[in-house]
C-alpha cells in the first residue's frame, strides 16, 4: 500500500528525539519518513574540521566581525565560533521576534544540535515528577518515576552514557559505561567535600553520553576533546552515530532533507491528522505526505510552532489550543554564575588526555529536610585542571622566562557553574506573530519569557553555595561570578505543550499524545511539564521510546 | 623543519582516521582534502610574496612580529612569536575582528610605541635593542594591566559581586564546564580564541600582548614545540606524576 507520500508514520525533525522515533518505530516495523528541514549532514564523511589541527583555522577557532553581522543571535554567546558554524543556523534564514531577550541557538541539518550538544545525561527522579503536585505549581506530570525507567534502560544501554552509580534517590542510577574518572585535583576536593557536608553532598563524574567501550559501529572515546566538530570516532550519542544507523538498517526509513512541515493535515471529521504537508526548502514546493502516526520532534518551540499553524479551521489557536496551554509554559535551566578557586600542593600531579567531561554536583537544596525561601533546586557542573596557556595574558610578563614559564602548566584550579530549574510560568509564552515573515513566507515565532522571583532567589545560592564548598573543602583564592543569564541560553528550551492529566490543562496526554488528535505525538521537549534542574535530552529520548511503543502498541489494536 | 613537523602531523591524523575507518568497516572520509584546501583558502589573506596582511603593510607585520617577538622571543626551548609568524596572524585578527575603532586604536598605539620606543631610546621600537624593548614592552605591561583590573573592578561593581583582592583580578567566567561552553570562557584551560574575539582590551599594549600570546600559543610551533599537542590521546589517565620542566598539554584538538 506504500506509495513515495504515503507511510506507516511521519518524524518531524531528525535531533536527539527525532532519532529515537525513526529508530524505534521501525524496528517495531512501521515504514517511517523522516522529515529533516535542513541539509543532509552525513556521520564523518561531513565533519569537515573535525580532524583539522587546530593551527589551521584562519581565525584560531575566533570570530570575526563579518561573522557577527551575520549571526545577529548566535554571536550572543559561545556558538559563534569558527569551527562548527556550519551546524548552527543561519539567524538571518530564520529570524523569530523577541518580545523579551531570548537567545535561541538552533541546528538545522539532519542530526540537529545531538551533533553539538553538551552530552551531559541525567535521569529525573520522582522528586521531579511529583514537585508540581506537591507544591501546587502548574499541574502535576502525568507520570511517574517508574514509569519512565525502562525506557531510561534502553535508550542508555544503546546511547553509551558512561557514569558512576551512587545510589542518590535525587538522581537515579542507571545503565552506565565505565566513568570517565575524576582527575586527582576533583577526587581530593570530592573527597572533603562529603566530609564537610556529612555525606550529603556529592561531587561525582559527570554522566555524558561519550562510549568509554565500543558499541555496534562506534569506537570509545579518543580524549580528543573535540565532540562539537562531529566524531570520527563516533564515540558520542549523535542522531548519526546511533539511532540513524539502527532506523536505517531496518531498510524501513526514508530519510528527506530539505524538507519543512508547515503544517500537520487535520481531518475534523475523523478526528486524527492524516500527514503533513512538507515544502522543499531550495524548491519551495509543497507535498503531502499521509501516515497513521505522526510523531512531532522538531525541538522546542518549534514542535509547537508547527502546532500553531495546524488545524487553525478548527481551532483558531492550532492543534492542541483546546486546553489554552499551547504555546505556554516556556521553560530553561538558568546558569552563567557560580565560583573557581586554587588548588594548593598538587604541582607534582598532573593528567594525561583530554577527558570531554567533568564533574557533576547533584542537587541537595530543598530535599531531605532543606528548606530554602525559594522551591526546586540546582546541580553544578565543573571540572578541576592546571591552566594552561591563557593565562599569559592577564600575568605581567614580557620575554624569554615569561614565554617558557606560559608555555608550562600552571596552577590547578577549581570551578563550577550552577544549573538551576525555573518554575513553569503559564505568562512565559510563544505565539505566532503574524506581521513578519521567514525566507519560506511562514509567519515567525514570538517568545515571550523571563525568569522570575523564585529564580533570582535560587540564584544567590548558586553563588554561595559553591564558594562556600569550595571554601569548606580547602580551595584557595575563591572568587565568584555572575556572567549574567537570559532566557534560551541554557539551549535547554522545554515546554510550550506540556503533557497533564486532564486535556482542560494540558496539551499532551500521559504517552504525549496530543488530546486533540490521538494520532499525533509530540516527544522533544515541548512535553516538559517541569524542567528539573538536570539536563534534559536523556528525559527526551526515553520519552520518545515509550511513547514510540505506546503508538505501535495502539496501532495494532488498531485504535489509532 | 616546519615542512618536516606539518608533515608528521598530517600523517599522524591520516593514520587516526584509517584506524578508525577500519573499525567502523571502511567508512569513506573525505576531510582531509576539503580540510586542506580550506587552509590555503585561508592563507590567501596572507600575502607570501610580500608580507602583507589583511589591511597592514609588509612594514607593518614585520614590526608586529618584533613587539610579538620580545614578548615571546625564541628560546632553548623553543622558536618564538616571529619564527610562528605571529605578526601576519595580529595583522588579520585585527582587521578581520576589530571593530573600526578598535583597528584604530591599534594603529594608534603602534605609533605611540614606536614614539615611547624614540623617547625613551632614541631610536624607534625595530632599531632599538632587545634590552631596550624588552625594558619598554615591561612598563607598558604594567600600565596595561592596571588599566584592565579597574574596568574588571568597575564591571564587578556594577553586578553587585565582590571587590577581588588586588592580586586577583583576572575575569572568571564558565572556564570549568564540561562541555564547549568554556570555549566563551575566559581563563582556566579552555579559554582562546573565542573569549579574546569576544571582548576588546581597552589598552592598545593589552591588544597587542593577547593577539601575540593567542597567535604564538595556538600557532602549529606553541602547540608541538612550546606545549606538547597529542592529536589522538586514546586514553584519560587521571592522575600522573609531574615534573618541573615537562611542557604543558596543548588544549583542545
Amino acid at each position: 500500500m506504500q506509495s513515495a507520500t504515503t507511510y506507516d508514520a511521519i518524524v518531524v525533525g531528525s535531533g536527539i528525539s527525532g532519532g529515537w522515533a525513526a529508530k524505534e518505530l521501525t524496528e517495531k516495523g512501521l515504514s517511517v519518513l523522516l522529515l529533516e528541514r535542513g541539509r543532509n549532514v552525513e556521520h564523518i564523511k561531513d565533519y569537515v574540521n573535525a580532524t583539522k589541527a587546530p593551527w589551521e583555522y584562519l581565525h584560531r577557532g575566533g570570530r570575526t566581525k563579518a561573522m557577527e553581522e551575520e549571526y545577529q543571535v548566535l554571536k550572543r554567546d559561545y556558538p559563534l565560533n569558527e569551527k562548527n558554524l556550519d551546524f548552527w543556523v543561519k539567524d538571518k534564514e530564520s529570524p523569530y521576534t523577541e518580545v523579551k531577550r531570548f537567545d535561541w541557538y538552533r541546528g538545522y541539518q539532519v542530526g540537529g544540535r545531538s551533533l553539538m550538544w553538551g552530552r551531559q545525561s541525567y535521569r529525573h527522579s520522582d522528586l521531579d515528577f511529583a514537585a508540581n503536585l506537591k507544591e501546587g505549581i502548574a499541574v502535576d506530570w502525568p507520570i511517574r518515576y517508574a514509569e519512565i525507567a525502562p525506557w531510561y534502560d534502553l535508550v542508555e544501554k544503546h546511547s553509551g552514557i558512561s557514569g558512576t552509580r551512587d545510589g542518590l534517590p535525587q538522581l537515579p542510577d542507571g545503565q552506565f559505561q565505565p566513568a570517565m574518572p575524576l582527575n586527582c585535583g576533583e577526587e581530593m576536593v570530592a573527597g572533603k567535600l562529603k566530609k564537610a557536608f556529612n555525606g550529603k553532598r556529592h561531587l561525582i563524574p559527570g554522566r555524558v553520553a561519550n562510549a568509554t567501550k565500543q558499541l555496534e559501529g562506534r569506537n570509545a572515546c579518543q580524549y580528543r576533546n573535540a565532540c562539537w566538530l562531529g566524531c570520527p570516532y563516533g564515540a558520542y550519542f549523535s542522531t548519526q552515530s546511533s539511532t540513524l544507523p539502527a532506523a536505517a538498517k531496518t531498510g524501513k526509513l526514508t530519510l528527506k532533507p530539505w524538507s519543512i512541515v508547515s503544517e500537520v493535515i487535520f481531518d475534523k471529521e475523523k478526528k486524527r491528522a492524516t500527514g503533513v504537508r512538507a515544502m522543499d526548502a531550495i524548491t519551495e514546493q509543497t507535498t503531502d505526505y499521509s501516515a497513521k502516526v505522526i510523531f512531532l520532534c522538531a525541538s522546542t518551540i518549534n514542535s509547537t510552532w508547527l502546532l500553531l499553524r495546524s488545524a487553525t479551521d478548527v481551532w483558531p489557536g492550532g492543534l492542541g489550543s483546546s486546553s489554552g496551554e499551547l504555546g505556554h509554559n516556556l521553560m530553561d535551566h538558568h546558569f552563567r554564575c557560580g565560583a573557581e578557586g586554587v588548588l594548593e600542593g598538587m604541582e607534582d600531579k598532573y593528567y594525561y588526555g583530554r577527558r570531554p567531561n567533568g564533574f557533576y554536583i547533584p542537587r541537595y537544596r530543598n530535599l531531605f529536610g532543606d528548606k530554602r525561601d525559594y522551591l526546586r533546586g540546582f546541580g553544578y557542573q565543573g571540572s578541576a585542571g592546571r591552566e594552561g596557556w591563557s593565562r599569559a595574558v592577564k600575568e605581567l610578563g614580557v620575554g624569554p622566562a615569561f614565554k617558557d614559564g606560559m608555555a608550562l602548566p600552571g596552577q590547578w584550579t577549581i570551578g563550577a557553574t550552577a544549573f538551576g530549574e525555573m518554575l513553569p510560568n503559564h505568562a512565559n509564552q510563544i505565539s505566532l506573530d503574524t506581521t513578519k515573515k521567514d525566507k519560506w513566507g511562514m509567519p515567525v515565532i514570538k517568545i515571550d519569557c523571563a525568569t522570575g522571583e523564585n529564580e533570582a532567589r535560587m540564584r544567590k545560592d548558586m553563588i554561595a553555595d559553591m564558594a562556600d564548598m569550595l571554601e569548606q573543602t580547602g580551595v584557595k583564592k575563591v572568587k565568584t561570578y555572575d556572567n549574567e543569564y537570559f532566557p534560551g541560553m541554557g539551549i535547554h528550551e522545554m515546554g510550550t505543550a506540556r503533557m497533564g492529566k486532564a486535556p482542560k490543562t494540558s496539551v499532551l496526554n500521559s504517552h504525549n499524545q496530543v488530546w486533540d488528535a490521538p494520532n499525533v505525538f509530540v516527544t522533544d521537549g515541548s512535553c516538559m511539564t517541569s524542567a528539573a534542574c538536570v539536563n534534559p535530552s536523556l528525559t527526551y529520548m526515553a520519552l520518545t521510546a515509550r511513547a514510540a511503543d505506546f503508538a505501535v502498541n495502539e496501532l495494532n489494536r488498531r485504535n489509532l | 623543519m616546519s615542512t618536516e613537523t606539518e608533515d608528521i602531523g598530517l600523517i599522524n591524523r591520516r593514520e587516526a582516521i584509517r584506524r578508525v575507518s577500519a573499525l567502523l568497516g571502511g567508512v569513506a572520509f573525505v576531510g582531509g582534502t576539503s580540510l586542506l584546501t580550506a587552509c590555503e583558502k585561508g592563507a590567501s589573506r596572507v600575502d607570501t610574496a610580500t608580507g602583507a596582511a589583511g589591511k597592514f603593510s609588509a612594514e607593518d607585520v614585520a614590526y608586529l612580529d618584533e613587539i610579538a617577538d620580545t614578548i615571546l622571543p625564541t628560546t632553548e626551548k623553543s622558536p618564538g612569536a616571529k619564527a610562528a609568524k605571529t605578526g601576519a596572524f595580529m595583522a588579520l585578527m585585527v582587521t578581520d575582528t576589530y571593530t573600526p575603532e578598535d583597528q584604530k586604536r591599534f594603529r594608534d598605539g603602534m605609533q605611540a610605541l614606536d614614539e615611547a620606543s624614540k623617547k625613551a631610546n632614541k631610536v624607534g621600537f625595530v632599531q632599538a635593542t632587545s634590552e631596550q624593548r624588552t625594558a619598554l614592552l615591561t612598563s607598558l605591561d604594567l600600565e596595561a594591566k592596571r588599566v584592565s583590573d579597574a574596568k574588571e573592578a568597575a564591571e564587578r561593581k556594577k553586578k553587585g559581586l565582590a571587590p577581588l583582592p588586588p592580586a586577583e583580578t583576572a575575569p572568571v567566567g564558565e572556564a570549568h564546564l564540561p562541555d564547549e561552553r568554556k570555549e566563551a570562557a575566559t581563563g582556566g584551560e579552555a579559554a582562546g580564541a573565542a573569549a579574546i574575539t569576544a571582548d576588546t582590551p581597552s589598552h592598545y599594549f593589552r591588544m597587542m600582548k593577547e593577539l601575540a600570546c593567542l597567535g604564538y600559543f595556538t600557532s602549529e610551533i606553541g602547540y608541538t614545540k612550546a606545549m606538547r599537542y597529542i592529536e589522538s590521546p586514546g586514553r584519560y589517565d587521571p592522575c600522573i606524576p609531574y615534573t618541573k620542566g615537562e611542557p604543558a598539554w596543548a588544549p583542545h584538538a
